[in-house]
């Protein structure tokens, strides 16, 4: 257990899992809608206070995965209950429980029917999605990995829109296959190892065909996820279908999970393999940049646009993913955390229309300005951080993931700036028509401005963008450790040896 | 000597404060327009009250953010950015007045947005006049386009929204797609993107791969397309559709040389004279940059629309400033600087006349104002100084330029005949395009039938701010000294 700082005092991380499959517990209990409202948001927000103390107290000096706890599970296959959190997972973590009450204050007139069941999905979505992040054993991951699709998999099929079913039998056709794949290199890791803990698997000789064989089953269950291009197409029917909630939680944490894997998993067990992939998967990102623009620019649906901008912005976080260089991926995290700030708040806009016009078409809300400035204002800064607009968050991580790329290949990099911008071409559009319009705009009946509650929704989330934007240093500080860590565990087996190390921030 | 002043970060967030202002005073014109004056005036009060400090040879500086490592938000005030900082606050001035006047006198609508989006691009401008390094100027230059898209709009008609996108499409294009990638790779090269302190060294190690070098200059120097150099120019005449004062004070003051500044700042202060020369850097982008002069000027000769010749007029004249700066010239420089502000005064006075024929006849087309000089006496006056001042007769402005930008060609080694012959040409050009208006208006016969005896001139203020524009033009170009010793000073 050399790899975990165990917590002896309050079991900080025990907490914020189980905190809210405890308060769905209770949410089964009550019975007025209102009262589930007021009881889903104190529980988000708790979690939320609990999970706090984290980054105050963590360690940036050290690589190792801290706040740990570890006790017996099913001791006769040495499956353990193990979590902690290291720089690449605390602001995963962090942001899922400030996400979380934004999201019940986003449903709060959003969803009128089954309002009970649907806060119930809200919290053990949390519980599992914090699970994921936090776990350190691979049973416990899977475990929380497959719980996070059924809620999801609700989410969707019952509060959704009209193509609902097909929408919602597609994100659980495509996660549950990229799931069955890792089972299985879960198993073959098992097999080899003899134990669950994950950091255990890292940094082992394993073979090349075996690096080979188990990369490949992580990397497909990852890359649905994210989505990689050309598994991404899920995605926007998902996003499209789902409620404003559903499409906020799907976009800023469950697309990150993938990313997370291959983070956590692919570089460090796999490194060799890692390397043998990187030039493939360095172009499908860049494919996946300049698809997701282009399509994005074409969309006349604003959901579907604010989809098809995630597949480019996740393109550009596994293209600093796998740059293999320090930069590329602090890069690569901070623009995690970005789109997840960024796209999240772009679906809380587009669900705030949704709820005034009952429409997602861009020609249904054109030229909106003049009526509801206070809407506008949020979402010009939203779209301007969604384009990496500087001074906005997503700037600060397309320039790392972008200056990554471009020391470690230079053409790939410049064909990502294309993706740059399209980013550009497609918000603006988007703004231009909702602000705007052109010169015969249609009569927009039901419009009044945002109301306290949605400007409370979007606000943090607006403090978020510009303090990224120009102070990251409080973000980039946490990471920076474990980044280096895991760039040098990945190093090591280098082709070149010794390449990479240049790379590394001083 | 380096001093640590927040008289910087006043003068970046004055114009900021008054569009707030603005914007929550917009029921009351009165106040509203108060607001704007005032902004303007406390902001040319603190940008001259920097000047004694920057006359003493000190640089003023103040962090604001720190990015990355060696990339921060951080505000400078040297010789170089005084010379723009000083054009565009003291033009905002006598701008607010005129723009009350034609935005008041046709009664246009959305007056408030208009005003505070105005003071918008002066936050920008005066940003990129005092960033210290490149990722500041890059802050300040996409504000710059983002909130004049408004002012570009403001007719809100199908004309006002083609050309806005144009305009957008344009300039965030190429800042995105030039510009940005150019900065990475200096940031990646050097591990910092502050600029040198001298014009000399640049900021690139000796090492250097120097193909990369020079890919990296035809990125900056194509990607701040605000400086209008051909083949990006095409947002410029576009962008016209703008009223009056926009073009006026945007399109000449404003926006063109945020362009250019960020382009001649990129190539004294990142690139370096000593780099550019090494490389040939400077006759390429003088040969290339004259094209743009002549074949600019051509097509004003063949425009009708008085705005339209003057757009394509500056399209040309800007050149004339980044000519001058490749000249790499102690004369050379110093020749294309003084034009940075030289221009602004008189291509402000030719637009303000523009603006004020507007308003009190309704007349763009040049062919339409044969013998209205005799109407609108005093615009037109005005006019014909700005017009000397853009050919480049004594004793206005525009001949400081020429004559330094003459010496500072017969300073080169080689050219020096053909760098001649463009500034001859182009002279002549100038000539061509602007002698015949002032000519008509004053010489020319009326059409059969029509009178202008109902014409008079427009509202006074709008007289007034173009007479005190030409007749700065025309002081600065008999007292060059106070504006020439900050050029000075860049050249050291």
């Amino acid at each position: 257990m050399d790899f975990l700082v165990i917590n002896n005092g309050f079991p900080f991380l025990s907490a914020i899992i189980f905190l809210p499959l405890a308060g769905a517990l209770v949410q089964m209990l009550i019975r007025d809608d209102n009262l589930a409202r007021i009881w889903a948001l104190l529980v988000t927000v708790v979690v939320a206070v609990v999970s706090l103390p984290l980054y105050i107290g963590f360690d940036t000096s050290s690589p190792m995965y801290q706040f740990g706890e570890s006790h017996q599970w099913i001791p006769a296959l040495n499956i353990t209950y193990t979590v902690g959190v290291d720089g690449i997972s605390l602001l995963l973590v962090l942001m899922t429980t400030l996400i979380m009450p934004l999201c019940v204050l986003g449903s709060w007139s959003y969803i009128q029917k089954r309002v009970r069941s649907f806060m119930v999905c809200l919290l053990i979505m949390e519980s599992s999605m914090l699970g994921v992040f936090c776990a350190l054993d691979f049973v416990f991951f899977y475990i929380m990995w497959e719980a996070m699709l059924i809620p999801m998999y609700l989410l969707i099929a019952i509060w959704g829109g009209p193509r609902k079913t097909y929408a919602s039998i597609k994100f659980f056709l495509y996660t549950l296959a990229g799931s069955v794949l890792l089972l299985v290199a879960i198993i073959a890791l098992y097999v080899k190892n003899g134990t669950f803990y994950i950091p255990a698997a890292m940094g082992q000789d394993y073979s090349a065909a075996f690096q080979t064989w188990v990369f490949l089953a992580f990397f497909l269950a990852f890359a649905i996820k994210v989505p990689m291009f050309p598994f991404h197409t899920w995605l926007p029917a998902a996003h499209v279908e789902a409620p404003t909630a559903g499409s906020v939680i799907l976009a800023s944490i469950l697309l990150k999970m993938g990313t997370y894997g291959f983070l956590r998993f692919c570089l460090p067990i796999t490194p060799a393999a890692t390397f043998q992939f990187m030039p493939a998967i360095l172009w499908l990102s860049v494919a996946g940049i300049l698809y997701g623009g282009f399509t994005a620019l074409a969309q006349h649906d604003m959901k579907k646009l604010i989809a098809y901008s995630s597949v480019g912005h996740m393109g550009f976080v596994t293209l600093g993913i796998f740059v293999l260089n320090s930069r590329g991926i602090e890069g690569a995290m901070l623009q995690m955390i970005n789109h997840g700030i960024t796209t999240g708040a772009l679906f809380f806009c587009v669900g705030m229309i949704y709820e005034r016009t009952h429409s997602r078409e861009i020609r249904d809300a054109t030229g909106i300005g003049k009526l509801m400035p206070w809407y506008v204002t949020f979402l010009a800064f939203f779209s301007l951080s969604s384009l990496a607009f500087p001074g906005t968050n997503s700037f600060v991580g397309e320039f790392l993931v972008l200056a990554g790329s471009f020391a470690e290949n230079k053409v790939v990099a410049a064909c990502a700036i294309p993706g740059a911008v399209l980013a550009a071409a497609y918000m603006l559009r988007l703004l231009q028509k909702v602000v705007w319009g052109g010169p015969d705009n249609p009569q927009i009946p039901g419009l009044f401005d945002l109301r306290m509650r949605e400007i409370v929704t979007l606000a943090p989330l607006l403090v978020f963008v510009f303090w990224i934007g120009f102070s990251p240093a409080p973000f980039l500080e946490v990471m920076h450790t474990s980044v280096n860590h895991l760039v040098a565990q990945v190093a090591d087996h280098a082709p070149a040896a010794g390449s990479l190390a240049l790379n590394m921030l001083p | 000597m380096e001093i640590e002043s927040a008289k910087l970060l006043t003068a970046v967030l004055t114009p900021l404060v008054g569009s707030i202002l603005v914007m929550n005073t917009g029921r009351k014109p009165n106040l509203r327009e108060t607001w704007s004056f005032l902004a303007a005036l406390f902001l040319f009060g603190t940008v001259l009250s920097m000047a004694p400090a920057i006359w003493r040879g000190d640089r003023l500086i103040f962090h604001i953010f720190k990015i990355l490592p060696g990339i921060s938000v951080t505000l400078r005030a040297d010789a170089f950015s005084m010379v723009f900082a000083m054009v565009a606050s003291s033009l905002w001035c006598v701008a607010v007045f005129y723009s009350m006047g034609y935005m008041r006198g046709l009664e246009e609508h959305a007056q408030t947005r208009f005003n505070a989006c105005f003071a918008l691009a002066i936050f920008g401008a005066v940003g990129v006049a005092f960033s210290d390094n490149l990722f500041t100027m890059y802050l300040f230059y996409e504000i710059v386009s983002v909130c004049t898209y408004p002012l570009v709009a403001h007719h809100q008609d199908e004309e006002g929204y083609f050309g806005a996108r144009k305009y957008i499409v344009y300039l965030t294009g190429t800042a995105k797609g030039l510009v940005l990638p150019a900065m990475i790779l200096i940031y990646v090269l050097t591990g910092t993107l502050d600029f040198a302190d001298n014009i000399r060294t640049g900021i690139f190690p000796a090492d250097v791969n120097s193909t990369m070098v020079v890919i990296l200059y035809v990125l900056c120097l194509l990607g701040f397309a605000k400086n209008g150099v051909m083949p990006v120019h095409n947002w410029l005449p576009s962008a016209m559709v703008a009223p009056t004062p926009v073009s006026a004070l945007l399109h000449a003051v404003a926006v063109v040389k945020v362009g250019v500044f960020s382009t001649t700042r990129v190539m004294l202060y990142v690139f370096g004279v000593d780099t550019m020369s090494a490389l040939n850097l400077g006759t390429a982008t003088a040969f290339f940059v004259s094209f743009t002069i002549i074949v600019a000027s051509v097509i004003a000769l063949s425009k009708d629309n008085l705005k339209a010749r003057l757009a394509y007029s500056t399209v040309s004249q800007l050149s004339y400033i980044i000519l001058g700066v490749a000249l790499l010239t102690p004369d050379g420089i110093q020749g294309g600087l003084i034009h940075i502000v030289n221009h602004a005064f008189s291509k402000i006075t030719l637009f303000f006349c523009a603006g004020a024929i507007y308003v009190a006849c309704h007349k763009k087309d040049i062919s339409e104002m044969c013998g209205l000089g005799r109407a609108m006496p005093f615009t037109f006056a005005a006019f014909a100084i700005a017009s000397l001042s853009m050919i480049g007769a004594p004793p206005v402005a525009g001949f400081v330029t020429k004559w330094k930008l003459l010496v500072g060609a017969m300073e080169m080694n080689s050219h020096t005949l053909a760098i001649i012959c463009v500034l001859l040409a182009s002279t002549l050009l100038n000539v061509a395009y602007f002698a015949p208006v002032t000519f008509k208006a004053f010489f020319g016969k009326p059409p059969e039938g029509v009178k202008y005896d109902s014409i008079q001139e427009a509202p006074l203020s709008m007289v007034v701010p173009l007479m005190i524009t030409a007749v700065i033009s025309v002081i600065i170009g008999i007292y060059p000294d106070f504006m020439m010793t900050f050029v000075k000073a860049v050249t050291g």
